[in-house]
């Protein structure tokens, strides 16, 4: 077989930030290549220079045997690569068949190729098994049906090399498992593709080789037939990880119940809730699995005090709860990791030791009886906090925006647990992190439940999941499933229940 | 007295003067709507209205056939929406700030430069503005006939504009591209084509209809040009954008809605200005306005990038 495609020596800088550093590899025709490593490892960069969104600084694309101009997302089109994106560049408001003819045509052509269109799209979905209704408007697709229109997309502007980032991002497993098989009946028809994950079991079950990134650098190349996993493991992170051990934890008395809670739905992306019934103790971990938008984020506001249900009651240590305010929450000890941590959680332009003491300044260690914030007393705890859990800072006065993911979070939840909080709400805390902060997050999770503190988890990783619940139900239309003890539970039976299937257990 | 109101809306003459007082505001509504649906807002629109009426008013003053005076103004007006087009579009400039001052430019200049060509004028002089034409048959048709078939050629050429714009929005790859710029600019770029360019060309063509509304003013409805004429119609544009919730067939509606208003308070002031104050009927068309708009907007779907600057290359 001959080489389809030629990386050579692409760099690729973002002012100071070095995203690609000298990556060179090759494909074969009909060749699955996973392209391994966390986030921030360089793999989406590459790919968007791969396919024209982004002009390298240096090194050139050889593909079948040309070189691929830079920059130019049409000619790498035309050239026959297909690129599904991370976050699917789809119009909402217009028609599954309007986004896959778009760019078929001049632009100044007198007509749209409608009915030769809808054609084609259907001989597509038949060959490739990918059925869609050409009609409905992207909007009302859910997330696997736009990642199909994505994949007939390129299909349709006949692409021989498609390129998938991050493509099971927001799928369940079994919607994830229906895309690989989609991806070897692409492989069975000729068809090549590049896959982008940070997931090594995915990578591990469909590809063929697997290039290895890390901070921009490829560090490694492997059949996957001959990968060892924990030796990838080891490249993806540049050593070895301290993975947290959970213990058993003694079960004290209930924290907090929510009996029968419903509220309406905050925004389109998100379901609101529907009668909703939790009961929480101290020294357990709750976690929430669910599809992204089923009604986490009104469940975690709602627990924080940021939202007032419209039905049903709550109760904190066996009082009811008459007022629903952030204040009112955080004073009963209630703390709250946003999903959002840049947005909903720091304020990135202030400094460390500012975001450090944000809600806080009612301490008197902060501030002096007059209402003057003490300066040094306001970094000495700072610089407490950031010792306690590992918070590095080039210094206190760094923006926190330019902190690392972790250190973010780290920061995050510092701030909260000096409240000492008898609840921990954290939502998707260790997303798009690596793997080293991902075991300390998880670590410091798992100190909070050993001290006697309930936590409510809610995360999209079904390992972490899984790893750290003692209980898990699932959300699905803002309903929320019984809970069942973790070891009752495995991945396949969480996903039926992601997807609404056999719900009840 | 009460039937003297309702006999208004009998009288051809009412919709006569109705349709003709919609075609600035459907030629501005229909541009503006283009820029607003590739993603960019065209605060511009009251400024190219002034200086369209003016540049298509004095080709026709120096010699220019009417016809020459409307490609004029929209040539003026294309220039206008390249400049708004490469502050907003190609620098990423606020679409906000560089529209205004687009509109303080164009408004000022057509004026300056009026003075400037004709300095001693105290009386506005006057053109020979386009004349009505009967269509031939059709305007036979008694009320009708008057109503719809006895215009000037431009207010034929204003409607004949909604259905060329419908078309080129919904059945041609441009337009496709328009929306979908105003949609989403990613999925556009996804697909190989330039977002700068479709939206640069949106807000030129757009500018360019707002220019040709601008001199409907001057050349059809009156026949002279004189300072602060637009008189807000490119900001009820805006307005009436949102009430066609960004389509082009209920821009013409809108158009005529509130066109219908003004025309019908000219009438009511005439049977009652005795009794109620003259500024209450002016207010009248403004007041209803407001309340369709809350009405018909209320489950707006507006164009999801409208404000959003895209740039290429840049991490998202």
């Amino acid at each position: 077989m001959t080489d389809l495609l030629e990386i050579k020596n692409i760099t690729k800088r973002f002012g100071n930030l070095t995203a690609n550093d000298n990556i060179s590899f090759s494909q074969k025709e009909g060749e699955v290549l996973a392209i391994l490593g966390e986030n921030g490892a360089g793999k989406t960069t590459l790919m968007n220079i791969l396919f024209g969104h982004y002009k390298a600084d240096y090194g050139e694309i050889i593909f079948k045997g040309s070189e691929l101009p830079s920059g130019k997302p049409e000619s790498a089109i035309a050239a026959g690569i297909g690129m599904v994106h991370q976050h699917f560049t789809l119009a909402d408001n217009l028609t599954v068949l309007e986004n896959i003819i778009i760019g078929e045509r001049s632009l100044f052509s007198p007509s749209l190729p409608q009915k030769s269109a809808r054609e084609k799209l259907r001989n597509l979905s038949d060959i490739f098994g990918l059925p869609i209704e050409p009609d409905t408007l992207v909007i009302n697709l859910s997330v696997s049906e736009k990642q199909r229109l994505e994949i007939l997309k390129t299909l349709y502007r006949d692409c021989t090399l498609l390129i998938l980032d991050e493509p099971t991002a927001a799928l369940t497993p079994q919607e994830t498992d229906s895309l690989f098989s989609t991806i070897k009946q692409m492989v069975s028809k000729g068809l090549s593709v590049i896959l982008i994950s940070h997931k090594l079991n995915e990578i591990l079950s469909v590809s063929d080789r697997i290039v290895v990134l890390r901070q921009g650098r490829s560090v490694g190349e492997v059949c996957t037939k001959n990968a060892d996993r924990k030796k990838l493991a080891e490249m993806i992170v540049g050593g070895t990880v301290d993975y947290p051990k959970k213990q058993a934890v003694k079960k004290g008395s209930e924290v907090i119940r929510l009996q029968n809670i419903s509220c309406d739905a905050i925004n389109d992306s998100s379901k609101g809730l529907n009668e909703i019934n939790i009961s929480l103790f101290e020294g357990e971990i709750l976690g929430i699995a669910g599809v992204t938008g089923n009604g986490q984020i009104p469940l975690a506001k709602m627990m924080a005090g940021h939202l007032k249900p419209k039905n049903g009651e709550m109760f904190f240590l066996g009082k009811k709860i008459t007022s629903y305010t952030p204040k009112q929450f955080m004073d009963l000890g209630v703390a709250y990791i946003p999903e959002d941590r840049n947005i909903d959680g720091l304020i990135g332009d202030m400094s460390v030791w500012e975001n450090s003491i944000m809600t806080e300044t009612n301490d008197l260690q902060v501030r002096s009886p007059l209402g003057w914030l003490n300066r040094d007393n306001c970094k000495n705890s700072a610089h407490l906090l950031c010792s306690t859990y590992d918070v590095r800072t080039q210094s206190l006065q760094q923006p926190a925006r330019l902190l690392s993911g972790g250190n973010v979070q780290k920061l995050l939840l510092g701030r909260w647990l000096s409240r000492r909080p008898k609840l921990l709400i954290a939502c998707q805390p260790t997303r798009g992190l690596d793997e080293g902060a991902i075991a300390s997050i998880q670590k410091i999770i798992l100190e909070v439940r050993k001290k006697g503190n309930a936590v409510l988890l809610i995360t999209e990783d079904l390992d972490e999941l899984l790893m750290l619940s003692d209980k898990i139900a699932v959300l699905f239309n803002g309903s929320l499933s019984n809970s069942f003890g973790a070891e009752k539970l495995n991945r396949s039976k969480i996903g039926l229940m992601m997807a609404g299937e056999s719900f009840d257990g | 007295m009460i039937f003297d109101f309702i006999e208004i809306l009998f009288t051809a003459g009412f919709w006569a003067a109705t349709i003709r007082i919609a075609c600035p505001l459907i030629f501005a509504t229909l541009g503006e709507l283009i820029c607003e649906r590739s993603g960019v807002l065209n605060l511009g629109i009251e400024g190219i209205m002034s200086i369209g009426a003016m540049v298509g008013w004095m080709a026709v003053y120096q010699g220019a056939g009417l016809y020459s005076g409307i490609l004029a103004a929209a040539f003026v007006g294309a220039i206008f929406g390249l400049i708004h087009a490469i502050f907003s579009v190609y620098l990423g400039a606020s679409q906000h700030v560089t529209g205004i001052g687009v509109t303080m430019l164009a408004s000022s200049l057509g004026f300056f430069s009026f003075k400037l060509i004709l300095p001693y004028s105290t009386t506005p002089p006057k053109i020979e503005p386009f004349q009505p034409l009967d269509i031939p048959l059709l305007s036979d048709i008694p009320f009708f006939g008057e109503a719809l078939f006895q215009h000037t050629p431009f207010t034929y050429l204003a409607l004949a504009s909604v259905i060329i714009i419908f078309w080129l929005i919904n059945s041609t790859p441009f337009g496709l591209s328009i929306k979908m710029a105003g949609e989403n600019p990613m999925a556009l770029e996804a697909q190989g084509i330039d977002v700068l360019f479709v939206r640069s060309v949106a807000v030129i063509l757009g500018s360019a209809l707002m220019a040709v509304g601008g001199a409907y003013l001057t050349m059809s409805a009156f026949d002279a040009f004189y300072f602060g004429m637009v008189n807000g119609r490119g900001w009820i544009a805006i307005a009436l954008v949102i009430f066609a919730t960004w389509k082009p067939e209920r821009a013409l509606l809108g158009a005529l809605l509130f066109a219908g208003l003004d025309a019908y308070q000219v009438r009511a002031q005439q049977l009652a200005g005795a009794v109620v104050p003259y500024q209450f009927f002016l207010m009248m068309p403004f007041f209803l306005s407001i309340i369709a708009m809350i009405i018909a907007a209320k489950k707006t779907r507006y164009p999801k990038a409208l404000l959003i600057p895209f740039r290429r290359g840049e991490r998202h």
